[in-house]
């Protein structure tokens, strides 16, 4: 059994006035020790309902979920002591300062007084959060409350991290920062388990990404196993003149395995291949012997962006409402 | 930042027990104290808005309203009081719900702390405010000519009784915080429910004063018995004012103190388990 395992998770919510809503419809998921996952999917697909059924905060309405074998419904207190967790909205208290809310969670945490006191410190050296040491959180960036948050899940050195949506609505520098930070965490073994909306950063971070939408996991692997489970690769010619356009189409249609893409200029053609290496060396051999000058030839695998396409049938788009996340 | 593994390692093993609930709830009082401090509003407002109370009534209305036997000052005082410590306890429901749409009790919610130490700290810290607004008012009441005409004794029973119903009140105002989860509403919600509350009782004038249906409200109003109360407790019913004919009106003591055990009674545990449910959107 791994680390974290879920299965089939289902809980629906009935708004007032409103039809029931599945958020999570049979969510089944498994995190190795040690690793970090990506939990990728669209707004609304149940990713921070899936956050809150692992931290206690939601109980699914059916399903089971452990983490190190105990069980999150059954006990709840047992597994607050070994999770860290920094939901999707920065959660500090707006009076207190940065010390104090650290102290604060030390203190819940029952470290005692001094240990409390010591990791606060520590943690704010750690975050670069001086500047917020000893003013009230009220008035500061953003990316200063999430630095503060993330700190907040992190005073007793967790078994395993939740970060949901750690970098959504921060600049892009603040951005680099919390990868830079969370890739940090991961070196000293942490098991991480993050939520983003963001291919790149699924990519970027992540050890193994498993995608979601509708409130399940369509697909969970490393990102070259999901590339590599919609098969194939792409081929892209750039001509010099517009000219040879039919006669280049022509030769990729030979080889395609799917209709070729004309640019609105009319000199980049793109098809699907399902041997790319092979493809390439024949589109070649052949743009050689009927002298179709190229400025660019290239072959590529599929992006995440077109694994999630192929799987959910619409883009990984991102909505205005998560921009305003803090 | 070389690395966030801690040199001290600090682990969170202590499971709870009554130290960790004493402590918790200590943790978070202290939390709302040091909001208190930096948020001097709610203390100008808890502060001032008694004194106004006090010198309004009992300068503006002392001369139209005859209480026989007795002066408008005197008569009034347990009223401003009653009615100031309950609006008082109305905080527990605006910051529930404030905390609950900032996420901090989500944060909460993910430590290994007692179930109830949040709830405990945000009533406390009510009981807290109560207790300064009741010693500026009785302080203002002294300068205007109030006189509390009973034994000391007596005295701190009444003081007691006033900030044990609104620390009572203040969970019934937690759980619809934590229920309703907005700020706003709570707030227009309380002055919509509170003042006909508070008005429409023996606070401001003898409720035989009043017209029939409003006057058989007053009568069964629990404001009226805790007004009732603390009057009596202060010696301040005039001599042979009438006394009602129902039983909690003629027992108001024993009334006040059966309603903040049964709030508190079923108010407690049903906050704590809404507490262990809510979570932010
Ligand atoms: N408290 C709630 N009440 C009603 N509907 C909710 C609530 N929380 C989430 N939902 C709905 O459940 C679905 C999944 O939400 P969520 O887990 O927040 O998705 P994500 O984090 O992937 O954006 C969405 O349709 C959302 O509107
Ligand atoms: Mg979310």
């Amino acid at each position: 059994m791994s680390f974290i395992e879920a299965r089939d998770l289902v809980k629906t919510y009935t708004p007032r006035g409103a039809p029931v809503v599945r958020a999570l419809d049979g969510l089944s998921l498994s995190v190795p020790r040690g690793t970090v996952t990506a939990l990728l999917g669209p707004n609304g697909a149940g990713k921070t309902t899936t956050v809150k059924v692992l931290t206690t905060l939601v109980t699914a309405d059916s399903g089971t979920a452990t983490i190190d074998g105990i069980d999150v419904a059954a006990d709840g207190g047992d597994i607050r002591r070994i999770i860290g967790v920094s939901g999707q909205y920065a959660a500090v208290d707006e009076n207190l300062t940065g010390f104090e809310n650290l102290d604060m969670v030390g203190r819940l945490y029952h470290l005692g007084a001094k240990a409390s006191r010591a990791r606060a410190k520590e943690l704010i050296e750690l975050f670069d959060l001086t500047e917020a040491q000893n003013r009230p959180v009220k008035g500061f960036s953003g990316g200063m409350r999430r630095r503060i948050d993330l700190a907040g899940a992190l005073v007793t050195d967790p078994q395993v991290l939740f970060l949901d949506e750690p970098t959504t609505g921060l600049d892009p520098r603040s951005r680099i920062g919390m990868w830079d930070i969370i890739t940090r965490l991961v070196a000293g073994g942490t098991t991480v388990l993050l939520t983003t909306q963001y291919l790149e950063e699924a990519d970027q971070l992540a050890d193994d990404i498993a995608v979601i939408d509708h409130g399940k996991v369509i697909a969970q692997g490393t990102s070259d196993e999901l590339k590599s489970s919609i098969g194939g690769q792409r081929i892209e010619l750039t001509l010099v003149s517009e000219d040879d356009t039919p006669a280049a189409t022509e030769i990729l249609r030979a080889v395609a395995s799917s209709e070729p893409e004309v640019s609105t200029d009319r000199r980049t053609i793109a098809v699907n291949v399902a041997h790319g290496p092979a493809a390439l060396r024949a589109v070649l051999a052949d743009v050689e012997e009927r002298s179709i000058r190229l400025h660019d030839a290239g072959m590529q695998r599929p992006s995440l962006d077109d694994v999630f396409l192929q799987l959910t049938g619409h883009a990984a788009t991102i909505d205005d409402e998560s921009e305003k996340a803090s | 930042m070389t690395t966030t593994t801690s040199s001290i390692r600090p682990v969170a093993t202590r499971p709870a027990s009554v130290g960790s609930w004493f402590s918790d709830g200590w943790i978070t009082t202290r939390r709302n104290l040091i909001k208190i401090r930096r948020v001097p509003d709610i203390l100008v407002f808890t502060t001032l808005q008694p004194i106004m109370f006090v010198l309004l009534f009992s300068y503006v209305y002392a001369g139209s309203i005859n209480i026989p036997g007795s002066s408008y000052t005197e008569f009034i005082m347990a009223g401003i009081f009653a009615q100031t410590v309950v609006f008082g306890s109305t905080y527990s429901g605006s910051a529930m719900a404030q905390d609950l749409k900032e996420g901090i009790i989500d944060r909460f919610r993910t430590l290994p702390m007692s179930p109830s130490a949040v709830l405990i700290g945000r009533t406390n810290g009510d009981l807290l405010i109560n207790a300064i607004s009741m010693i500026v008012m009785i302080a203002t009441g002294l300068i205007v000519g109030w006189r509390i005409k009973s034994s000391p004794l007596e005295a701190i029973a009444a003081i007691a009784l006033l900030l044990l119903f609104a620390y009572a009140f203040s969970w019934v105002m937690a759980f619809i915080g934590m229920s309703v989860r907005s700020p706003e509403v709570i707030n227009n919600v309380s002055f919509l429910v509170l003042f006909p509350l508070t008005f429409i009782s023996n606070a401001f004038v003898p409720s035989g004063n009043l017209p029939t249906p409003l006057r058989i409200f007053a009568e069964y109003n629990p404001v009226s018995a805790l007004v009732q109360a603390a009057r009596e407790l202060f010696g301040n019913v005039p001599p042979g004012a009438p006394v009602g004919d129902t039983w909690l009106q003629q027992n108001p003591i024993p009334t006040v103190l059966v309603g903040i055990v049964a709030l508190l009674v079923v108010f407690v545990p049903l906050s704590i388990w809404k507490f262990g449910r809510v979570s932010a959107r």
